[in-house]
């Protein structure tokens, strides 16, 4: 940009995170100050660090735990695990329960072991996903090319919004931190580079409540250092893969040829070339958010009767069915999922004629494929969704034949009337009704962003 | 097996059979269609297990024999050869080989033997009788597009072939639905017929056989069992397996009180919805009928594509009434109008409408309509 529109873009000469004060414009010889000339804070973002970088990553610190501790400041000062029941996992870890070496996706006994004074709370899938909305609604006041990656991270595409906000991208993302902060009461971490590939790596660099940026001229000197395991798409195969044949860190990829990658790991050593090296051209896209809608359930012990799955299959589907109606979606497909204590998933999906948002109807779709599956084998886990969802106008036509779905549909619609006003337990179908207490589902966190009223 | 044969007439035998050969099949053979030879003529045998097409016609066999080569190669093969040419077909020559020579060309086949081509067992058909090609092919096109593909529903995978009773009259219907639309299409029952088991005939057959007599003036034999059904038309004859199941009620699905009759101009009606639903679109998927007394306006909405509005002349008597049907599926409907009037009898938005068309009173539709 020329620097004579330059004066007019906050942040040019750099700024202060704190109070989001600008610099004063110095002599690049002369050492830059190492805290804020306004609020003292050492939290000063420098001019040649993100000059000309756009592509961000934004993610929320400790997410289901910082919501947790906002609403109860109580909790403020320990380890808190959010995450289910006997057999769950931890699905956030406060940064306290972190010091003890408690981690995300770490079976729930063993962060036990680990940290025992931890208060362990079940997620609240409802209040997560609001305040998960707020945010995303703050991100897109900034602009519009927000993808959001999950219920607490996204990527957002800030070219060309320096006249608009009158800013340098950094400094507008660390106003919307600020205003993150103020305004929904957790801390976000700010990752900003010229690809997303890197914007997600530095994200993860200032943790919590940081900023990191890496610049083009950076990147090498940044990559190099770091293990192949960083590389988005290198997972524990890829990396074994990768030290059998001697090659432990990226610098190692950077001093290789594109040829010599790809004729060792074909396409995905394009890949290895390019993102060693910082190439990324992944555009920052604008998605759909709602993909598909599913429950799915951990037991507290293996079930390998049909009847008891069936029953538990039956409660997803009413919860799936329930949120499909309340947020206004119906679906094209119904997957299956089974976990066997094994730990092998199973999934299996049927398209329909027209979409659904009946818990009847997922049921009966999803009901055949559980059928075959009962073969005496344990299951741990039972889910089920439905997915390319469309507007629920159309769905759930009436059939000519099967004049009495047409009544279980209505009677369906009443319970959820009744429930509507009562509350979710005023009434229930017999086969739910029949579920023992023992058998009652944990909820997995991770795949029911919205139980509420369920 | 050596034989010399006309490209025209071989071009045209293999068409009839070789549509039936999937273009994937998991048992090689399958692939491969039959050439028998004997006497002065050639039998072209193609099956997929549940269907067998066979044609015959007359050729110069030096060597009667028999052999089987892939159905679509010699397909390809024949059609790209030039018009009125000679071809001749010779497995003398070389072992497990078909050679093909035409003029200057030659290819040579791969075969598989003749004893592995499966044989459909060839059952009594104790009933026989026989039908107009364009009667039959005006009860297919009347009811093919109602046949449903849901899997589960198997039985309703074809068209429901059986003799009934029309007020005294014996009719041979047929009747297609997939719950969302019914087809009911019938004529005077022909002779012989008397007493024909009820069948449904499998979507596949009712495609196979629907080729088969395009463009025929002539009859179509009909021989069927409850397990089987043969159409021989002029050289060719279709065996089909039907499908073992029981075809719903259909007479519960047609409403007996629906009293606010619609008429409209068949072919401005189905055009008009034919443009209107260009707006529709998988994910909303609904054409509107507001229906006045001498209107009817037709209206479709997507969030992505936009709006269609379109009036067209109507006439009704009773109180002013919206309606929404699926696009595509009243378009199936009305297109199959070939009167000059269309008739809807409906009882209200929600129940099921039966479609009329005003020319042809073997004809019925009901149609379910959808919340707008």
């Amino acid at each position: 940009m020329a620097p004579k529109l330059d004066h007019n873009i906050e942040g040019t000469n750099g700024f202060c995170r704190t109070c989001l004060t600008d610099l004063p414009p110095r002599d690049t010889s002369a050492p830059a100050p190492p805290r804020c000339p306004n609020c003292h804070s050492p939290r000063l973002v420098k001019p040649e660090q993100v000059a000309g970088l756009s592509i961000a990553h934004i993610d929320c610190d400790a997410f289901y735990a910082a919501i947790e501790k906002r609403d109860n400041p109580d909790l403020a000062t320990k380890p808190v695990l959010i995450g289910g029941g006997v057999r769950g996992v931890v699905s956030t870890a406060c940064y306290i329960a972190r010091v003890d070496g408690v981690h995300s996706a770490m079976p729930m006994f063993q962060a036990r072991k680990l940290c025992p004074d931890a208060v362990i709370i079940k997620p609240n899938m409802g209040k997560y996903s609001a305040a998960g909305q707020q945010v995303r609604q703050l991100m897109e006041e900034v602009t519009p090319l927000v993808q959001p990656v999950s219920i607490d991270e996204a990527f957002l595409d800030l070219t060309g919004t320096e006249r608009l906000h009158g800013m340098v991208p950094a400094k507008t993302l660390c106003k919307l931190a600020k205003h993150i902060e103020d305004k929904v009461g957790i801390t976000v971490s700010i990752g900003l580079s010229h690809n997303k590939f890197l914007a997600k790596m530095a994200s993860d660099e200032d943790k919590p409540a940081g900023f990191f940026s890496i610049t083009s001229a950076q990147t090498r000197d940044y990559l190099s250092a770091k293990p192949v395991t960083a590389i988005w798409g290198v997972g524990k195969a890829m990396g074994k893969k990768l030290n059998r044949h001697g090659i432990t860190h990226v610098s190692q990829l950077q001093r290789m040829e594109q040829a010599e990658l790809v004729k060792q790991y074909g396409e995905f050593g394009l890949r290895l070339y390019n993102l060693s090296r910082g190439i990324d051209h992944r555009q920052v896209r604008k998605t759909d958010v709602v993909k598909s809608i599913s429950g799915e359930t951990t037991f507290n012990e293996d079930i390998a009767d049909q009847e008891r799955l069936e029953r538990l299959l039956w409660r997803q589907a009413e919860r799936v069915a329930s949120r499909a109606k309340k947020t206004g979606w119906a679906g094209y497909t119904v997957t299956l999922k089974l976990k066997d204590n094994q730990f092998k998933s199973i999934t299996r999906s049927k398209s329909l004629h027209d979409p659904t948002q009946l818990a009847d109807v997922i049921y009966r779709t999803a009901q055949p494929f559980l059928a075959k599956e009962c073969t005496g084998r344990k299951y741990r886990l039972l889910g089920v969704g439905i997915s390319n969802l469309v507007d629920p106008g159309d769905s759930d036509p009436q059939d000519l034949l099967d004049p009495d779905a047409a009544t279980r549909a209505k009677a369906e619609r009443a319970m959820d009337l009744v429930r509507n006003k009562f509350g979710k337990d005023a009434i229930e179908k017999g086969r739910s009704l029949s579920t023992s207490k023992q058998a009652l589902p944990e909820q997995n966190e991770d795949t029911d962003p919205d139980p509420r009223n369920l | 097996m050596k034989l010399v044969i006309d490209r025209n007439g071989l071009l045209k035998s293999l068409a009839h059979v070789q549509s039936v050969v999937e273009r994937r099949n998991t048992i090689p053979i399958l692939s491969n269609i039959l050439i028998d030879a004997t006497g002065d003529a050639v039998t072209l045998t193609a099956t997929d297990l549940e269907i067998a097409v066979l044609d015959s016609l007359d050729a110069q066999v030096m060597t009667p024999g028999a052999t089987t080569v892939p159905a679509h190669t010699l397909f390809d093969i024949v059609r790209k050869l030039p018009d009125g040419s000679e071809i001749c077909l010779d497995t003398t020559e070389a072992e497990g080989r078909l050679t093909l020579s035409a003029g200057r060309s030659r290819f040579a086949l791969s075969c598989l033997p003749r004893d592995d081509f499966p044989v459909m067992a060839d059952d009594s058909l104790p009933t026989s009788f026989e039908l107009a090609a364009k009667e039959l092919a005006r009860l297919v096109d009347k009811a093919r597009f109602a046949i449903s593909t849901e899997e589960t529903r198997y039985y309703l995978n074809g068209i429901y072939l059986h003799a009934a009773d029309q007020d005294g009259d014996a009719m041979l219907r047929a009747v297609a639905t997939d719950g969302h639309r019914l087809a009911l299409v019938q004529m005077a029952l022909p002779h012989g017929a008397e007493g024909m088991p009820d069948v449904i005939v499998p979507r596949k057959t009712v495609t196979e056989i629907r080729k088969l007599i395009d463009d025929v003036s002539g009859t179509v034999q009909i021989a069927l069992s409850d397990t089987k059904i043969k159409f021989s038309v002029g050289s060719v004859t279709l065996t089909s397996k039907l499908i073992d199941g029981t075809f719903p009620d259909y007479n519960r699905v047609i409403p007996e009180g629906n009293d606010k009759i619609l008429k409209v101009d068949g072919a401005s009606f189905a055009a008009a919805v034919d443009r209107v639903s260009t707006i529709s679109t998988e994910k909303s998927r609904a054409v509107k009928l507001a229906i006045g007394t001498d209107a009817v306006e037709l209206s479709a909405n997507s969030p992505d594509a936009g709006s269609a509005v379109e009036e067209i002349a109507a006439s009704y008597g009773a109180e002013p009434l919206e309606v929404g049907f699926n696009a595509k599926y009243l378009l199936d409907i009305t297109t199959q109008i070939e009167g000059d009037e269309a008739e809807f009898v409906m009882a209200d938005s929600g129940s099921p409408t039966i479609v009329r068309d005003g020319e042809d009173d073997g004809a019925l539709y009901v149609l379910m309509p959808m919340r707008v």
